[in-house]
């Protein structure tokens, strides 16, 4: 019964979908071709979250910042004519240390705010979000000489609203080029992503039994203890979250290859909500979440996500509110976390004031 | 002398005086490049008027200690409910804005009780739970505006005849009745009398309750607890009704907003609309902890005179809307300031 209550969250959302599934009479076939395309191309953003999660700092929803260093990166490559693999190596060499810069300062936020680093790392994302479109809708053209009128608006400054990645689409989806034949399409099966996603587990497995991976648990069990037993508790928390804002950068560039186009002013916003949601589907917590959780969540979260337009369509008959249901589901999930993870910290403060 | 300057610093906050010496900036280029300062000056006033309530709910919750209201839009969407039953009725005028805040807050009492409840049992995390609570109810209401059993061929989609429209107009029904009850025009500045008089009265309503005796170990409450224990107040009472007070104030604010702005908003557009709301109050000079009356009125007017005054000067300049951005910087920016601020810091 225990063993049940502990995959409970995993459990029902599976059902959900099921229930989905049949209403909307969706094949096999289907499901697995969207699976594949999406499970490839987002799970390294929800592997991103986990770092900070070992370390005490709770769910990063700053990794929306390191999003926007990876499209940063993606528009340089662009305005630069990098294409094909090459050009995507490049955008993620240099998306490095605009997200190791872009992270530190991420970092110094979440040690000036203990205790509130969730929420000062949504906000923190509002704010870059501002700071972007001042460089990107503003400067640029006007300010920071870059004159390509393929990618600048009419009026000499400011970005488009989509940057084309046509010259970097399908680059690692395609490095190992693998085509099925279902149900008398072509399905594109993204062999070399997912040998980055498996490299990128294993990484992160890797590194939680290093010293640094070791410090970081001791850090989330108790930061006070860690002190006092000699760990770098603030210069610890920063590195955590250079780490977690470099991966989403990376992440965010293995995300648009496969999409292609570059929304200059959207791409990134929903990125925080969607990884977390994703994670947290799989039962992680706030305060606990392993690789394997993150791979499971992407897939359940995914499955919803293509499912419930469907499922309302067939049901209701309308796609709107499937689209809002989904929506729904992604908010829900993260409260329902957020609450539990609180009030058992909640309950655990109370029993230690009673002793 | 550079003493005293620093000391007059500190009181007043480095980000409020650079705010207040932005909003100077920008009127003087209005006013030196020949531009209608009395529209722009009414556009401010209006605008004060339309959202000060919704800035004046945030206090409540910073005073009795469950920091910035993020939860907000759960009050909104009460607000946004006794509206559309208004409009449904079809009750114009004055009485229409009554009927609607009295729906609101017969539907916020509960719910800011439950909210209350919720926020006691998730201490240390409330402004969490409590943006992410507020975009769940506002992104599931979207189902419910979707399905909701309306009829009035007003209200719901021309094609199909169900599912309440995205905004619903307010002309001829009730909008601006407030705005231009007893409204004037001095010197090219209308003022929006009625929506002003009612924004001070609920102003003073609110100073006055909390110098009542339940206003009183509200704040007390929020200074420390155990004290408060002590001398026979339950926090977790206080919290409640600190919660409470929060969402009624922002039902009724939502209902003020719609009548000045002339349209009732509903799916996703409260979603995002605690954030330029604590945004004012803290420009005005409230903490996470500590917020007054006056940080309220000063703050809502700085801001929403920046908002009001930087798309007509900065579009003389540059072509482009680079307001909204602006006011991302700015209101993220200060949130953060907030956030990140020592003394501000949870013990």
């Amino acid at each position: 019964m225990k063993h049940l209550s502990r995959h409970a969250v995993p459990i029902l959302f599976a059902a959900l979908c099921l229930f989905g599934i049949i209403a909307a009479k969706i094949t096999p076939a289907f499901l697995l071709s969207e699976m594949l395309v999406r499970v490839g191309r987002n799970s390294v953003l929800v592997l991103s979250l986990l770092i900070p999660i070992l370390a005490g700092l709770g769910l990063n929803f700053g990794i929306v910042i390191g999003a926007m260093a990876g499209q940063v990166a993606a528009i340089l490559i662009v305005h630069w004519g990098g294409h094909g693999i090459l050009g995507f190596a490049e955008a993620w060499l240099i998306a490095t240390p605009v997200a190791i810069v872009f992270g530190l300062a991420t970092g110094w936020l979440f040690n000036r705010a203990k205790g509130r680093e969730m929420v000062t790392g949504l906000i923190a994302g509002f704010f870059a979000n501002g700071a972007y479109q001042l460089v990107f809708l503003f400067a640029i053209g006007s300010i920071i000489p870059f004159h390509n009128p393929g990618m600048v608006l009419p009026q000499g400054y400011g970005l488009r609203n989509t940057v084309d990645l046509t010259t970097i689409q399908y680059a690692v989806d395609d490095l190992i080029p693998a085509h099925i034949r279902m149900e008398g399409s072509e399905l594109r099966v993204p062999i070399a992503s997912f040998v980055v996603v498996v490299i990128f587990c294993l990484a992160t497995l890797a590194f939680f039994r290093t010293r640094l991976g070791q410090q970081l648990r001791a850090m989330g069990q108790d930061p006070h203890v860690a002190a006092i037993a000699g760990i770098p508790v603030e210069r610890n928390r920063v590195i955590a979250t250079v780490l977690s804002t470099v991966l989403a950068a990376w992440g965010q560039l293995l995300f648009l290859q496969n999409i292609g186009t570059l929304n200059t002013y959207n791409s990134h916003e929903q990125v925080g909500m969607f990884a977390i949601a994703a994670l947290l589907v799989s039962g992680a917590t706030v305060s606990k979440a392993t690789v394997g959780q993150a791979i499971l969540g992407t897939v359940l979260f995914h499955t919803l996500f293509v499912v419930s337009p469907l499922a309302g369509k067939a049901l209701a008959g309308d796609a709107q509110i499937g689209e809002f249901f989904r929506v729904f589901v992604a908010y829900a999930v993260i409260t329902v976390a957020l609450v539990l993870h609180a009030w058992q910290a909640a309950r655990v403060e109370r029993e230690a004031a009673k002793l | 002398m550079i003493a005293r300057v620093r000391s007059i610093a500190r009181e007043a906050g480095i980000p409020r005086l650079l705010i207040a010496a932005f909003v100077v900036v920008l009127f003087s280029v209005a006013a030196a490049t020949h531009m209608n300062l009395g529209s722009l000056i009414t556009d401010s006033i209006v605008r004060v008027a339309r959202n000060g309530v919704l800035v004046l709910a945030l206090l409540p919750a910073i005073q009795g200690g469950l920091g910035l209201n993020f939860g907000l839009p759960i009050g909104i969407i009460c607000g946004l409910i006794g509206c559309v039953f208004s409009l449904n009725a079809n009750v114009g005028g004055v009485s229409g804005v009554l009927l609607a805040s009295a729906i609101g807050t017969g539907l916020a009492v509960p719910a800011g009780i439950a909210y209350g409840w919720l926020l006691n049992r998730t201490r240390g995390q409330e402004m969490m739970v409590g943006t992410y609570l507020g975009f769940a109810i506002v992104s599931g209401m979207s189902i419910f505006w979707l399905l909701a059993p309306f009829t009035n061929p007003t209200l719901v989609w021309a094609i199909g005849g169900k599912g309440l429209r995205t905004t619903l107009s307010l002309g001829g029904i009730y909008d601006k009745v407030l705005d231009r009850w007893l409204s004037f025009t001095v010197a090219g500045v209308t003022v929006p009398t009625g929506a002003l008089l009612a924004f001070f009265a609920i102003c003073f309503l609110v100073w006055w309750f909390f110098r009542t005796r339940m206003g009183i170990s509200i704040a007390a409450a929020r200074g420390n607890s155990r004290f408060a224990r002590a001398a026979g107040i339950s926090d977790e009472r206080t919290r409640i009704q600190a919660s409470v007070l929060t969402t009624v104030l922002a039902a009724i604010g939502i209902v003020i907003y719609s009548q000045s702005y002339g349209f009732v908003q509903l799916y996703t557009a409260p979603l995002l609309m605690a954030f330029p709301a604590i945004a004012c109050i803290l420009i005005g000079g409230a903490t996470v902890t500590r917020a007054t009356i006056t940080n309220v009125l000063v703050g809502t007017f700085l801001f929403q005179a920046i908002l009001t005054v930087a798309l007509p000067v900065t579009s003389q300049v540059i072509e482009g809307d680079i307001s909204e951005t602006a006011r991302l910087i700015i209101q993220n920016g200060m949130i953060l300031y907030a956030l990140t601020r020592t003394g501000g810091r949870r013990g």
